[in-house]
């Protein structure tokens, strides 16, 4: 097997694994037949161990035998990296950096996403929620779900967290759904990220002459003026924050609808017991596993996973949505089963990395599920479920979502 | 049954707090895990093995009565 060129080995990501929605994890039986761990060939050129086993997906990204930067030579690309314009686009950006530099950012914002924290948050996600809601009701049916309300409550909650005036809320949200766009050419996300940072840069600097209580107000305050951090470094974690939690609980938002839309049951109790959402969230979690193409590692050092030998500078891709119906763990996989207790998914990633934003994914979804289930109980599809697109993206998410009530 | 955390791998997840938030809390200045209960009442033990194999970071560790 070593001898064998990329040029064999199956390509990933998998074309079709984006094709439906409702059947969103077609994939075991296109993997290749010789187990668990295979090698894979990527878009970039060369190839890496595809991990598809709960066990194993778990014991890499919690191993410091792997490493998550992404500037290591071989290090498994699914796109080739954009060009470094200066060193202003990597500082801060910890979710590319190991222990213990990594640890030294994450523990700044940690306190920020802690339950505690995010539960000071809940009214204004109410809020929010509430807010986009009456503006699509008041708009009547029908909708498109995706873009009056998956999409806009995360971004404004966002904006909120970060302390972004709400003047430059338009500004903001506009830019980043360029940035974020399926649609947007490789010039214009690059045009869009160019004036988010800019923006940042200028909110940053707002900040450290007025303060502000808000999550950047706090991180100049406490980090930037005792030489902690830099202005770009604050920069770098503003940006982090908004790319990578906007088009997860936007898409999260979006597909779970479609799902519960599916198990009519399951939505109609959640309007009469909004206590349902949290068991309901997790299951969707897992049966969704929106971070559809895994994550990238390469290994710093020999180790052996699942028998496997994997030598110091090969690449493996925990491939979650694979782990998160590995049967050995979750009895009848496939199947959405709000009971099931699946607390141990991860569609959170694991490891030092797992998603710092957790508690509010979860909060925002929980929030957003039980109103839309509560105020729109007749919701329903406006499309033939045939025609309802998914966006060709690494996050599993839709299109569109036409709705009507 | 007692239960002891490693603030030094911890990672701020706040997986523990959310399973058994009787037994584990975030300090303000970090996020980093604290122990509220080293001695585990009977009730919790299940939930305290269960946050131990969720934590990300391998920061639990439990120690079970000798039989
Ligand atoms: C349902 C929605 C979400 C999903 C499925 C999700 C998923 C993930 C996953 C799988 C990772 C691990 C990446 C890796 O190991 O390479 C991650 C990391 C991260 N997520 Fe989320 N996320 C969500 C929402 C959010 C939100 C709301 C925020 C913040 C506002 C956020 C901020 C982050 C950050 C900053 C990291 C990097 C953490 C680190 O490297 O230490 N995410 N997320
Ligand atoms: S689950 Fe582990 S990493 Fe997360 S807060 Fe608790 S001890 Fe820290």
């Amino acid at each position: 097997m070593p001898g064998t060129t990329a040029t064999d080995l199956p390509s990933f990501p998998f074309p079709e694994l984006n094709d439906n929605p409702f059947d969103p994890l077609a994939y075991q039986e296109r993997l290749p037949e010789q187990g668990p761990i295979t090698r894979v060939a990527l878009p970039t050129g060369g190839w890496a161990w595809l991990l598809t086993q709960l066990a194993d997906v778990r014991e890499v990204l919690r191993s410091p035998a792997f490493s998550a930067d992404i500037m290591k030579p071989g290090f498994p690309l699914l796109r080739p990296l954009p060009a470094q314009r200066d060193a202003r686009d990597r500082a801060g950006v910890f979710i590319r950096m190991d222990p213990p530099e990594h640890g030294r950012y994450r523990r700044m914002l940690t306190p920020e996403f802690m339950i505690k924290s995010v539960r000071r948050l809940e009214p204004l996600i109410q809020r929010t929620v509430e807010g986009f809601l009456d503006d699509m009701i008041a708009a009547g049916p029908p909708a498109d779900l995706v873009a009056s309300f998956a999409l806009p409550v995360p971004s404004l909650v966002i904006c909120h967290l970060l302390g972004v005036p709400y003047d430059d809320h338009d500004f903001f949200q506009s830019r980043s759904r360029v940035l974020l766009s399926n649609t947007t050419s490789v010039a214009d996300a690059q045009a869009a990220a160019d004036e988010l940072q800019d923006y940042l840069s200028r909110l940053v600097t707002a900040k450290e002459r007025d303060g502000g209580d808000d999550l950047l107000g706090r991180l100049v305050a406490h980090r930037l003026r005792d030489g902690q951090l830099t202005h770009d470094e604050a920069i770098g974690m503003a940006l982090l924050l908004l790319v990578a939690g906007h088009e997860t609980t936007a898409n999260m938002i979006g597909l779970s609808t479609l799902v519960l839309l599916r198990h009519r049951e399951q939505f109609e109790a959640l309007g009469v017991d909004p206590g349902r959402a949290p068991a309901l969230v997790e299951e969707l979690l897992r049966y969704l596993t929106i971070v559809r193409s895994g994550l990238p590692r390469i290994a710093v050092e020999d180790a052996v996973v699942g028998g496997q030998q994997i030598r110091a500078g090969e690449g493996v891709i925990a491939l979650l949505p694979a782990a998160n119906r590995d049967e050995a763990v979750f009895v009848d996989a496939d199947r959405f089963d709000v009971d099931r207790g699946g607390q141990h998914h991860v569609a959170f990633g694991f490891g030092v990395h797992q998603c710092i934003g957790q508690p509010l994914a979860r909060t925002e979804l929980r929030i957003a599920l039980a109103a839309l289930a509560q105020r729109l109980p007749t919701l329903r599809l406006a499309v033939p479920p045939d025609e309802v697109a998914v966006r060709p993206s690494f996050i599993h998410g839709l299109q569109k979502l036409p709705v009507t009530w | 049954m007692r239960v002891r955390a490693d603030r030094d791998r911890c990672c701020g997840s706040g997986n523990c707090v959310m399973t058994v938030p009787d037994v584990f809390d975030q300090d303000d200045a970090e996020g980093l895990v604290l122990v509220r209960l080293a001695e585990v009442p009977a009730a919790l033990r299940e939930g305290v093995r269960q946050a131990a194999e969720l934590c990300p970071a391998a920061a639990i560790e439990v120690e079970e009565d000798q039989a």
